[in-house]
Parts: C-alpha cells; structure tokens; sequence
C-alpha cells in the first residue's frame, strides 16, 4: 500500500469532508425543522390532517435514498412545465438535488421517531395540562413537545448517523463528498485501499464525534434520570 | 394505464428479481455472520469478544456504498496480485453481484450481531437449565429452547434491519449490477423518461417492503402465541 499518493491528494479529501458536513447538516437542520409541526399534523386524531404526512412518510421509508435522488436529479426534468419556472435554477444543480433529496428523507424519518415519542408522553401529563385549561397547541408546546425531544434523542443519534452515512451518495450525481474524493484519487492512481480506506477513516471520525457529542447531550438531558448520587 | 413503461416492463421485473435474488442471499449471509458476531460477542474468551466488537463497531461507522467500493475495487486488485502466486495468470474480474452480496451481508451482519445478541440475553438462563438438566446436548438446547425463545425477541430488529437491507440493494446499481435501478436508468436514458422509471422502481420497492413486514408481523404473531397480551 502507497499511502504517499493520499498524502499528496489530502486536499481533496478535505474539500469533499468540506461538503460532506454542509451537505448533512443543512439537511439535518431543515429536516428537523419540517418533522416537529409533520409529527405534530401526524399524531392528529384528524384523518384529513394525518392521511397525508403518513402517505409521505410511507413513500420516503419505503424506498431507497439512492432511487428518491435519482427521481429529483434525473427526473425531474421529465417535466417541460417545471423547466421554464425559476426552480430550474436550482433543480438543474447535483448539489440542491442531493440536498433536496436528503432533507425530504431524513425528515420522513425523524418525523416517525418523533411520533414515538410524542405518542409515549405519560397521559397524567397530558391530563394535567388539559386540566389548567391548555389548547392542544399550547399543550403541546409547553408539555408534550419538550419531553418527547428528550425521549427521541437515541433514536436521532441513530439517524443522524444514518444521514452521514447516506450523504456518501452524494458522489454518485458528480458531487465531490467523501467518497466522492476517493472516487477521484482511485480512478486517477487506481488505488481502491488507499483512496477507500481513507475515506472510511474519515467517516468512522465523524461518526465517532457524532455518538460522542449525544452522549454529552444525553448526560445533560437525562440529568434527572443520573443514578450517580447512589451508585 | 398510469405508467407506460414503454415495453420496458419486462425488463424492469427481471431487474427485480435480481433485486429480490441480492436481498435473500445477503440476508442469509448476515444471518450466519449474526449469529456467529453474537455468539463472539456472548462468549467468555477476550479475543472473539475483541474480534466481534472491532466488527460491530467498524461497520457500523462506514457507509454502505464506501465499503461497497472498497471490496468491489479492491478486492479486484487484491485478486489480481494474489492469484499469479499460484500460478494464474489471466486477469480476474470481480463479480458485481458476489461482491454486492458479500458486502452487503457483511454490513447488516453488523447490525444481526447486535440484534440477536440482545434476544439470546433475552432468553432466561433457567430455560437452558432446564434443557440441560432434561439430559438434551448443546445443539438440542439451542434448537429446542434457545432458538424458539429467541426469535420472539429478534424479530423487531431483524425485521426493521431486513427493510433497511432490502433498500440498500439498489446500491448494488453503481458497481454495474443490473438491478432494477440500473434497469431504470438504461430505459430512461433510451426513452428520456427518467421520473416514469425511477417512480416505478420506487412504487416496486414499496410493494417489496411492505410484503416483508406483512410476513415479519405474521411471523411475530406467530412466534408470541405463548405470550400473554393485555
């Protein structure tokens, strides 16, 4: 193994660690955006309300990230009338595509997880709040919504994983992630362990810093839960 | 009909096949490596449990599609240097789909591991007691006792972990395996109808997916029957 070549070439690797983390984050945070008032449409007793965000979150659990980008970034162009609006702009771009297609799955996901946990809040809560007087929305600002964000914190440690590691198939539509750094050095060099390995180092980092800073977060939020006074 | 496929049905059912071929055989590979990375993980001796928790955990943090790549192209190259040692000397070309399935069963083998290893710690140790204590082996207990306690409590995972598997097939598409992605992708290049082909990749993978967890529930039902619910 040459890993000299690597050396030479770290800068790619760092643009693409570069896009990666923009490409994950402003998914994670518009996706997380678009889930709590979806989850909260979701967990309506409202069918006209519910039937659609579930029919969505079917669609988007139910397929394959690589097929729901491909429909944004090859397919959409399908549509003349789409063309000539100023969206095109944007959809013609890998970069907005795979954005695009990342926010839309990651929100599907974690508007399932906060459902969970919204759907796990202790009733006497929820009877309690009913009993001042609380609308639903005000309910469930000050009560359910604070505690399920608390209750959903494993499982969203879980899928912001699963967004990193999806986002590598970015590269697949011409993006320069990651793996799409390693794509590059291996075609030019045809080093498949070197150019490979090092991006599996790259992402094991971040996956590691990831479940590091969740469980710091869960030491604050679970603080009423610590047993550390008896043990 | 909604979606004209342009006489490139056919071609798209056969790519589902090969989808449907690449999910059962991975399966049964993360199967064997689950049982096994458990069985690691569950024993006394430090190294297997070493072994094990280096592969859970190594797994778990890389994607699919980089790993895909590492053995798709390396283990291309690694062939071609090993194999002139004895004496082989024309060029070996990796196989898409065993290198699709290999990797494939080897990173959901990844998320078994953790799944059965938490349904065997699930099983009480009386219950193998008492197998034992009836005079039954080690293989009688696991099949009799162990193996039909456990599957109760591996069942949520193994299922939600099979759907995540099934979906990850259409990765397989990018090491040129003709799947029904890529199938898709040949049909919307010569029609310059992607959406209409992607959209009923996708529409197939629903019906995939929501088969499975027709069966898993069933299956569920099935292996609680002793179990009392409220």
């Amino acid at each position: 193994m040459n890993f000299s070549i690597i050396a030479e070439n770290i800068g790619i690797y760092f643009e693409g660690l570069n896009n990666t983390i923009q490409l994950v984050s402003l998914a994670l945070v518009i996706g997380f955006l678009m889930a709590v008032p979806l989850a909260v449409i979701r967990t309506s007793k409202n069918y006209l309300f519910s039937t659609p965000v579930r029919a969505y979150i079917y669609f988007f659990r139910g397929t394959p990230l690589l097929v729901q980008m491909f429909m944004i970034y090859y397919g959409l162009g399908q549509f003349e009338l789409l063309k000539s609006t100023f969206l095109w702009t944007y959809l013609k771009e890998a970069y907005f595509c795979a954005l695009l297609a990342f926010t839309l799955n990651t929100a599907a996901y974690t508007t399932e997880i906060l459902r969970g946990a919204i759907e796990g809040t202790n009733y006497g809560e929820i009877e309690a709040a009913k009993s001042v007087g609380m609308s639903r929305l005000k309910m469930m600002q000050r009560i359910i919504l604070p505690s399920a964000f608390r209750r959903a914190l494993p499982a969203y440690s879980n899928e912001v994983i699963f967004m990193l590691h999806g986002s590598s198939l970015a590269s697949v539509i011409t993006i320069i992630d990651i793996t799409g750094a390693a794509r590059i050095i291996n075609s030019r060099y045809y080093t498949p362990y070197e150019a490979f390995l090092t991006a599996a180092l790259f992402y094991l980092t971040l996956t590691f810093m990831i479940v590091f800073l969740f469980k710091k977060l869960e030491y604050r939020w679970y603080a009423h839960l610590r047993r550390d006074d008896i043990a | 009909m909604l979606l004209n496929l342009h006489g490139y049905g056919p071609s798209i059912l056969e790519g589902t096949l090969l989808t449907l071929k690449v999910s059962v055989i991975s399966l049964i590979i993360a199967m064997v490596l689950g049982f096994t990375g458990a069985m690691f993980k569950l024993s006394k001796s430090r190294i297997l449990n070493f072994i094990s928790q280096s592969y859970t955990t190594i797994i778990r943090g890389i994607p699919d599609l980089v790993l895909m790549l590492l053995i798709f192209f390396g283990g291309q190259v690694m062939l071609n240097q090993i194999a002139p040692k004895f004496g082989y000397d024309s060029y070996i070309d990796i196989n898409p789909f065993i290198a699709g399935v290999l990797t494939i069963g080897f990173i959901f083998g990844a998320y078994m591991t953790e799944t059965f290893r938490g349904a065997i710690l699930a099983v009480s140790p009386g219950q193998l007691e008492a197998g034992y204590a009836f005079g039954m082996g080690k293989i009688k207990v696991f099949f009799r006792i162990l193996f039909p306690q456990m599957m109760r409590h591996a069942l949520p995972g193994f299922g939600n972990n099979f759907l995540v598997l099934i979906k990850s097939t259409a990765l397989v598409s990018i090491i040129g395996l003709d799947d029904m992605v890529r199938k898709a992708s040949i049909a919307s290049g010569s029609t310059r109808l992607p959406f209409t082909f992607y959209f009923a990749v996708a529409i197939i993978y629903l019906i995939i997916t929501s088969f499975s967890g027709v069966v898993l529930s069933w299956l569920d039902r099935k292996y609680s029957v002793g179990v009392l619910k409220g």
